[in-house]
């Protein structure tokens, strides 16, 4: 089986060859999610090639060899059914998408963003709002905050807890692998890794409205020296990252240059999360503490927020998760 | 009095805006008076307007379509011109309030006003005529429902020039097309558009079950009935299922608008991701609904032109109905990425991967019905071997992008926009264009002509190609969807050739249209005297073309899957019966029209708030349903003998035909095979 795998993937490669000519960012992946998506792209589409080319092949082929002028070709004017062929059509497709699944189910796991890295380097947290229309990063354990441009060690997982306050955008690093949506009043969770030092281009892969198409930023990885200078930069910086300067960039603006806050106010992030469910604060609000809130209270007006909560007790129905207090 | 309405609502200062407002308004003035000069209003209000003749409304869909085609494809044009200029520090010509506005506007036109009609309209003409059957159930009803898709084409249109159109994306995201971000009407004549022509396709696909599963003709059971009218019936299943959810959907959607509510918001409990689940059940299964007629097509004509029965008709039936069914169990394949568990993503991943068995077990069904055939390379066939080739490109990038590892790199990105243009033009638009080549003469009397087919054909599939492979590649360069400029100038190389595709789409579009000039023109030279043109095997080509209005002078009995074919091979295909009967028909009527016209009024007052206006359009919407409700004359009878005069006539000519063959090998009974 891994043997035929790793064969598929050659294959796939093989098909990707004439594209070669071009850089492929998705194709040239500079962390381990990215390589692994790369593969699994590679593996799925060899294993697609063994029915797709032989199908091609043969709609040309037999067009061409049965074409009306051909009096040479056999003509079975009344032929038109065969117990063997329909078994072997719908046997070969169905034992490669057997295939297809249990790779699929495989890496739906293994590639799940909310999993956390294994690894031994301690991870970097960047909490990330989607802002008309720019991104917000912020570093919890650092106390600072930047605009349209991240900087994280290479080989040390980074943590993403993402939202947004404003309209739904998603957060993706294309060289980096995988896209989450930033939504409002919704935590998503996103896990990467760079293992190659580089300046990457960060997007908003979702339509968020007519500053879309400048909502980008950098994503610096570096080695661990140039993210402390990275972090010394933003350190330095006067400005603070409070209520009043956040409502001044949560203000729509478009083509918004980068730019640092030297401190933070803590809790920002949940707080951004959380005004929009209906005014509760979420300030040191335990898990169990809100379970109960809304047992006392299922009649109230937010109901379907709370549902989220019960979800979250059970890790496989969900992962949206509502924002947690900051420990 | 005129609610939110003003003379500020037409954008003066939008050159590109006032330049078609002058053009359109210019062409409406001409074809106006040329109507009125040829004193054609009387012919097209009774003949066509108020016909309740499912053929006719057919045409009429088809043609509105094709109309609708060159709207959606100027958007196109004008994306791709965008796009091939604006890299770097350029802005392009088009400011993104507009540019959102046209992708929003290509993506709504092109499926709702494109291809649903296509496709309607294809059943339209087609459905009743392989069943043996006079009209559709309910045939006022159908003049209805085409009324309805028509005032939901009118309001697009309007938008156009008094107001603006949504600029959220064609299936409208919230919080996005929420009051807060989206304050304008735009989202508004988005909602009214649709709900309009959605009410309009909920009807036809109620009457469309009723008609297949009441209306064959006696001897047809189910496993004898044609393939496209398998897809058919399965497609309106799908509708009658699905477009409810749409209805609702956009109905809370427009409750959050204008009755402050928050099903969508942000605040107050809100849940945006609830719409884009409700969306996108309805979304899935409605690609289905596109193309599951378009592979009924393709499977008559793949028959036909290999003068071959279809290889494997009863598992292309089961293939169908599997497609059918599991098309409601994929919808989050569309977002992936919005966070749900490995388990949720999985399931829908497996299940999306699965539905390319039964589509890959007809493709190769089409392949083995070529197999040992004598395949004519006719305008419908190259459609349809152009289609297997393209189709299986498509599929293979959609399968890679239901496996939810693979999407959470390839989501929203321009791969993505490949991805789906691969299926819908390899699918739905090369499906319903073998279609119009393939039944024209059936409803006009004479065929296409094949040079300029030809011609269109391969402009569509090069510049498809073209247009398409390199938004594969930059999709890789993790291009994403919707970007009116772009930083990165590697992308620009790409997009001039994608533009470049997109010239030569045009090209095929030009061709068609010259194509039915050409054919008008050269009718003569054209014409289809035996009514069957192609040699075919289903029953629509046992009768005259045109089909006369009441198809089947004696309702044909069925005991053999392709009974015409039968009927030809054993020489009993065009006797004359002994005795013709009375014929029960449904009389024209003018109230679909005027219940389109007050729908027409309603969506607009609606989109303006002008409530007067909304009660007026309401009221005379019901007021239209109940007087025609007490109205007793809506059919009459058309006696044995004018029958019998048609029927005369149509053998008189179909026996000269035959013997005026030189060759006796083109009449259609030297299909006989030893």
């Amino acid at each position: 089986m891994h043997a035929l795998l790793s064969r598929l993937r050659y294959a796939g490669v093989g098909a990707a060859v004439f594209l070669s000519g071009c850089n492929m960012e998705v194709l040239t992946p500079k962390g381990d999610i990215g390589a692994q998506e790369k593969s699994l792209i590679l593996i799925a589409l060899g294993l697609m090639a063994v029915v797709a080319i032989p199908v091609i092949a043969m709609t040309l082929w037999f067009a061409w060899r049965y074409r009306a002028s051909n009096k040479q070709a056999t003509y079975a004017p009344n032929w038109s059914h065969s117990t063997k062929i329909e078994v072997v059509v719908w046997t070969i497709p169905a034992i490669i998408i057997a295939i297809l699944a249990v790779i699929t189910w495989r890496s739906s796991h293994a590639l799940d963003p909310y999993k956390p890295l294994e690894s031994d380097a301690k991870p970097v947290t960047i909490q990330v709002v989607a802002l008309d229309w720019k991104w917000l990063f912020v570093y919890p354990e650092y106390g600072v905050a930047s605009v349209n441009e991240i900087a994280f060690p290479t080989d040390r997982p980074v943590n993403f807890q993402i939202t947004s306050d404003s309209v739904m955008n998603a957060f993706f690093i294309p060289q980096l692998g995988s896209q989450i949506y930033a939504m409002a009043g919704m935590e998503t969770k996103l896990h990467l890794i760079a293992r190659e030092p580089g300046t990457y281009a960060g997007l908003s892969s979702n339509f968020s409205g007519p500053g879309f198409s400048d909502m980008n930023f950098k994503a610096i990885a570096t080695s661990e020296d140039g993210f402390r200078d990275w972090l010394a930069h933003a350190k330095a910086t006067q400005v603070a990252l409070n209520d009043d300067t956040y409502k001044v960039l949560a203000a729509p603006s478009e083509k918004t240059p980068v730019s640092y806050y030297g401190s933070v106010t803590p809790g920002l992030f949940s707080h951004v999360i959380g005004k929009y469910m209906h005014g509760m604060s979420h300030e040191g609000a335990g898990q169990q503490e809100m379970s109960m809130d809304s047992q006392h209270d299922m009649s109230h007006g937010d109901m379907p927020m709370d549902m989220h909560h019960h979800a979250d007790g059970d890790a496989t129905s969900s992962n949206i998760t509502p924002a947690k207090a900051e420990k | 009095m005129f609610g939110k309405l003003t003379l500020e609502a037409i954008p003066y200062h939008e050159p590109i805006v006032m330049g078609t407002l002058a053009a359109v308004i210019l062409g409406g003035l001409a074809m106006f008076a040329l109507i009125t000069r040829m004193r054609l209003w009387g012919y097209l209000w009774s003949e066509w307007f108020t016909s309740v003749d499912h053929k006719k409304i057919g045409v009429m869909y088809v043609i509105v379509a094709l109309v609708m085609l060159m709207r959606g494809f100027a958007d196109a044009v004008m994306m791709r011109l965008q796009q091939a200029m604006a890299a770097s520090d350029s802005a392009g010509y088009l400011p993104p309030h507009h540019f959102d506005q046209v992708f929003t506007a290509h993506g709504v036109i092109m499926i709702f006003f494109v291809a649903m009609p296509l496709i309607t309209g294809l059943m339209n003409l087609v459905v009743p005529l392989q069943i043996g059957a006079r009209d559709v159930a309910y045939p006022f009803l159908n003049s209805l429902s085409f009324w309805l898709f028509v005032s939901g084409v009118v309001l697009v249109m309007v938008s156009l020039f008094i107001g603006d159109f949504a600029a959220t994306g064609w299936l409208a995201y919230p919080p996005l097309s929420g009051l807060q971000y989206s304050p304008t009407v735009g989202v508004d004549y988005y909602i009214w558009a649709l709900q309009l022509s959605g009410l309009g396709t909920t009807l036809s696909g109620i009457n469309f079950i009723v008609t297949i599963m009441k209306m064959r003709t006696p001897g047809m059971t189910l496993m004898k009935m044609p393939v496209f009218t398998w897809t058919a019936l399965v497609t309106n299943i799908l509708i009658v299922a699905a477009f409810p959810i749409l209805t609702v959907t956009l109905a809370l959607l427009t409750a959050d608008r204008y009755l402050d509510m928050h099903f969508f918001t942000n605040e107050l409990g809100g849940n945006a991701m609830m719409y884009v689940n409700l969306i996108w059940i309805w979304g899935h299964p409605e690609v289905y609904i596109l193309v599951l007629p378009c592979f009924g097509a393709f499977s008559e004509i793949v028959a036909t032109f290999s003068k071959k029965p279809l290889f494997g008709y009863s598992s292309m039936v089961y293939a169908t109905s599997a497609i059918g069914v599991l098309s409601f169990l994929v919808w989050l394949h569309h977002f992936f990425t919005m966070g749900s568990g490995a388990n949720v993503n999985a399931f829908f991943g497996i299940m999306t991967m699965i539905i390319s068995v039964p589509t890959g077990a007809k493709l190769f069904n089409w392949l083995f019905t070529m197999y040992r055939g004598r395949v004519e390379f006719t305008v419908p066939m190259l459609w349809t071997v152009g289609f297997m080739v393209t189709f299986v490109v498509g599929g293979v990038t959609g399968v890679l992008m239901a496996v939810p590892g693979a999407d959470f790199v390839l989501h929203n990105s321009v791969f993505l926009i490949a991805h789906f243009h691969n299926v819908i033009i390899g699918g739905v638009v090369f499906g319903c264009l073998a279609a119009i080549n393939y039944w024209f003469p059936k409803a006009f009397g004479f065929r296409l002509n094949e040079r300029w087919g030809k011609a269109s054909f391969w402009c569509w599939l090069i510049g498809f190609y073209v247009a398409f492979m390199p938004l594969y590649v930059l999709g890789l360069k993790g291009m994403t969807r919707r970007m009116n400029h772009y930083a990165n100038p590697e992308w620009q190389p790409y997009l001039i050739v994608a533009a470049i595709g997109a010239v030569i789409i045009a090209m095929g579009i030009f061709f068609t249209v010259l194509q039915f000039y050409v054919s008008v023109r050269d009718r003569n030279k054209l014409t289809d005297p035996s009514g069957d043109p192609w040699g075919g095997r289903t029953l629509e080509w046992s009768i005259a073309s045109p089909a006369p209005f009441y198809n089947f002078a004696i309702l044909p009995q069925v005991r053999e899957l392709d009974q015409f074919w039968e009927d030809k091979q054993n020489g009993v295909a065009y006797v004359q019966p002994a005795k013709y009967e009375d014929i029960h028909m449904p009389r024209n009527t003018g109230v679909g029209v005027v219940m389109g016209a007050f729908g027409t009024a309603l969506g607009f007052a609606l989109v303006w708030h002008i409530w007067w206006l909304a009660a007026v359009g309401l009221l005379g919407m019901i007021a239209s349903f109940i007087v025609r409700a007490y109205d007793r004359d809506i059919d009459y009878w058309v006696p044995a003998a004018e029958v019998e005069r048609i029927e005369r006539s149509r053998h008189a000519q179909l026996q000269q035909f035959q013997t005026s063959q030189v060759a006796p090998a083109a009449a259609p009974s030297r299909q006989k095979v030893a």
